[in-house]
């Protein structure tokens, strides 16, 4: 697991981590956002004993990251932003260069790397010179360095960006394969529905400072307000929103259509039916108008600049 | 969960090997492992391979037909006696050339993987900055140094089973093979230095001349040195000091080499603003006084008491010169016993010195002059010396004092008026030496060993901004009235000291 309390991390005067406080358990998928410069790459760095924090501490798989950092690399598999493959080499080179460099025992070592390439449907690639390599085939190749020596904690930078669909669907596959097998993991990156669709738990860093973190679930309700919902009806309304305004918060209304916010739609909104039902209106549909994280995350975002600017600090430079 | 199949063929990770502490024996091992990745990406590489075969096959072999002709010519103008000291002179320069590509690889494996974003992947791994340093330390210097030997070896095996049948000494082809491994040593411990101080293979090629220079000077200097057998046991020393340098790099690389600096530096550009500013802060103070007792107070005083070790090695120093000198009197006495020149004339000379000086300040200004010219030099000396230069220089007037202070003893003469000489400004001039030869020593010295959470570069700047404050606040003016009383008092004393 990995375990943070009042990280930080300063470059002379320049605050890049501030106070970073988080939790991810085993079997955890967490997602760390935000805009770029907001630190997310500076904490993955301490988290892998790369970068010394000059405030707080960190424990990744039960290793404290300034008193025992070979050990926490060791138990780290990292894709970093930039692949930096050795042009060079042969991808069965670089795979069993870095399996010696993590002691992979003999059999393993000669048998790991197919097994990784195969899965990853680059089985006919083993002997290519990295330089004819594809951007994806060399993201995929970088992932299967980061998975080589079966680590307990992955830290995933961009894990899809440069893949074509298919290769990204197998890849996030290889992913909640992980999180299925109790690893913890942690994933930086841009692509909100690719956080959304994996994450169990989100985290927004901008200036250093996580602003928000949570569940989607609690996110979106604590940014974006309680669950929108949207009733279509086979007949006009004729001012029936008036009468609904005690049960539920109306907030936009048509011909045939208003929606509107329930804190707790389990309870609502089957009393709004049975209501409804009551005055004799047909329904159509009754639904959740769904939220993305791109929308959260841009009000979490929005708001933080708003409480800068109150404080009358510049917008950030990123 | 933990324990099931996660993705293909592993159950278990495979680490626990790792947390055990390693050895001398772990850390070699895990250091090969990159340096046989490094050997073999050179080997792959027509750009390092091309020249390093042409100057290890080709070049021994035109320098072997080169010898022939210059023999040729010897022998045809009847100088075969200086065959002996001309043939050395090759064997070192057919080694030099492929060693001099250590700092290329060097400067390709530090830098280049900085530049290609190749580095993070191996700085994630478990292995140590000592293990990463010793790794690709070792793979910048072994194909060079084997295409050395080799080059080394053809030309000499040309000569010795040629038609000019030469035997070598067997010292001297240790003597070559040693200067050129410690060669390539200090090349590449130096080049580890520069790729940290830059971020693209160019800017590392630029500074690599801070190296490739003064190497190709020692060169030359040995070849002098080898065509005069009578001066051969020179390069014996020659490595002892090249490898004290080895030592110095190694502690400025070890310093500088790891994760944090490796990855921290991102740009090279010349930001004259901050320079200026740290400057002015060090130079001012933290506090940033107000008026020049509380600069001395806060920022003055401080830096003079932050120079402890270094002023207690500068003494140290002075004090192994004196008795050096001492020492060296026994070996090389003055005939001080046959002077006729007695008291009396000495006096005289004396007055005729005071009552020009008297009447002549700038005397005072020659005086303090020549000091500050001797400590200024010593200073800029000791940057590119890492402050031994200023070591040395600061301690050559003792070392002249106590081989002077022998011969009088030795001759029997009455040292009183030797030590009259000395003592009155040296009360005063002895500590400005001492504290500005610190200041030096500190300024030289600091890069290989900056403060924690400071680069070398602010280290280095804010040490020079303590060496003009030590220097403008407590050196100039100690000089000064050293300057005062060395003109106007000593002789007076001097002069009592000598009158029956």
């Amino acid at each position: 697991m990995i375990e943070t309390h009042q990280l930080t991390k300063r470059f002379g005067s320049f605050l890049a981590v501030d106070s970073i406080t988080l939790t991810v358990e085993p079997g955890t998928i967490f997602a760390i956002l935000g805009p770029n410069g907001a630190g997310k790459t500076t904490t993955v760095r301490m988290l892998t004993s790369i970068l010394e924090p000059t405030g707080g501490w960190a424990r990744v798989a039960g290793f404290d990251v300034v008193r025992h950092p070979t050990e926490v690399r060791a138990r780290v598999g990292v894709l970093t932003e930039q692949h930096g493959l050795y042009q060079r080499m042969k991808a069965i080179e670089y795979l069993d260069f870095f399996a010696q460099l993590y002691h992979l025992p003999e059999d393993q070592r000669r048998r790991r790397p197919y097994e990784l390439m195969e899965h990853f449907g680059l089985g006919d690639a083993l002997e290519k010179r990295l330089g004819e390599y594809s951007k994806g085939m060399q993201q995929k190749l970088a992932l299967a360095r980061a998975l080589l020596h079966d680590p307990l904690v992955l830290l995933l930078d961009e894990p899809t960006s440069a893949m074509d669909p298919q290769s990204a669907r197998l890849v996030r596959e290889a992913i909640l394969a992980l999180q299925r097998a109790e690893r913890t993991i942690a994933i930086t990156t841009h692509n909100l529905t690719e956080a959304q669709m994996l994450a169990d738990r989100i985290a927004v860093i901008r200036r250093g400072r996580i602003i928000a973190e949570g569940t989607f679930d609690s996110l979106a309700r604590r940014f974006v307000g309680p669950p929108l919902m949207e009733l279509r009806t086979a007949n006009p309304l004729n001012g029936l929103a008036t009468d609904l305004a005690g049960m539920v918060e109306v907030v936009d209304q048509g011909d045939c259509w208003l929606r509107f916010h329930t804190p707790n739609p389990a309870v609502d909104n089957p009393a709004l039916l049975r209501r409804l039902m009551g005055l004799g209106v047909e329904v159509v549909t009754l639904s959740e108008v769904s939220r993305t994280l791109e929308d959260v995350y841009l009000q979490i975002v929005r708001e933080d600049e708003g409480h800068d600017r109150d404080a009358g600090l510049h917008p950030a430079a990123d | 969960m933990r324990g099931t199949t996660v993705m293909p063929g592993f159950t278990q990770p495979q680490t626990s090997a790792q947390t055990t502490r390693r050895g001398v024996r772990r850390t070699l091992s895990n250091a090969l492992i990159v340096t046989r990745r490094e050997v073999r990406d050179s080997f792959r590489d027509w750009r390092i391979m091309a020249p390093i075969l042409l100057l290890t096959l080709v070049f021994p072999l035109l320098a072997n037909a080169m010898t022939g002709l210059f023999i040729s010519f010897f022998e045809a103008n009847g100088a075969e006696p200086l065959l002996p000291a001309l043939l050395p002179l090759l064997p070192m320069i057919v080694g030099f050339f492929p060693v001099s590509i250590s700092l290329v690889i060097a400067l390709e494996t530090f830098v280049g993987e900085k530049e290609r974003l190749s580095l993070e992947p191996l700085l994630a791994t478990p292995l140590t900055n000592t293990e990463l340093y010793l790794g690709k330390s070792f793979a910048a210097m072994l194909p060079p140094l084997l295409a050395s030997y080799l080059g080394i070896t053809i030309y000499v095996g040309g000569l010795v089973f040629g038609g000019t049948q030469w035997r070598p000494p067997i010292t001297l082809v240790i003597q070559i093979l040693l200067l050129t491994t410690v060669q390539a040593l200090v090349m590449v411990t130096g080049s580890v230095v520069i790729s940290s101080q830059t971020t693209s293979t160019r800017a590392a090629n630029l500074l690599a001349s801070f190296i490739i220079i003064p190497m190709s000077m020692l060169v030359i200097v040995e070849s002098v040195i080898m065509i005069q057998p009578h001066l051969r046991y020179v390069l014996w020393i020659l490595p002892v000091g090249l490898l004290v340098t080895v030592a110095l790099f190694v502690r400025m690389g070890a310093r500088i080499f790891n994760r944090e600096e490796l990855l921290g530096r991102s740009i090279d550009h010349l930001n004259l603003r901050w320079i200026g500013r740290t400057f002015a802060d060090q130079f001012r103070g933290e506090a940033g006084a107000r008026s020049l007792a509380q600069w001395y107070r806060t920022s003055v005083f401080p830096a003079v008491r932050s120079l402890g070790t270094p002023a207690a090695v500068t003494v140290l120093c002075a004090v192994a010169a004196f008795v050096g000198g001492w020492i060296a009197a026994g070996r090389w006495p003055l005939p001080l016993d046959q002077l006729e020149t007695d008291n009396a004339q000495i006096l005289e000379n004396l007055r005729s010195w005071f009552e020009l000086g008297r009447d002549n300040p700038g005397l005072i200004g020659a005086a303090v002059g020549q000091n500050l010219r001797v400590l200024a030099v010593a200073t800029g000396l000791a940057i590119f010396s890492f402050g031994t230069l200023a070591l040395i220089l600061v301690s050559l007037p003792f070392a002249i004092a106590g081989f002077l202070f022998a011969q009088v003893f030795a001759a029997g003469l009455d040292p009183l008026p030797f030590i009259a000489a000395i003592v009155p400004h040296g009360l005063v001039e002895i500590p400005a030496i001492v504290l500005a030869g610190a200041a030096a020593l500190r300024l030289g010295s600091i890069i290989t060993r900056p403060p924690d959470g400071m680069t070398v570069g602010e280290a280095w700047l804010r040490a020079l901004a303590d060496t003009v404050k030590i220097g403008l606040a407590v050196v100039l003016p100690l000089i000064l009235v050293a300057g005062m009383l060395e003109v106007t008092i000593t002789p007076r004393i001097v002069e009592f000291a000598l009158t029956p």
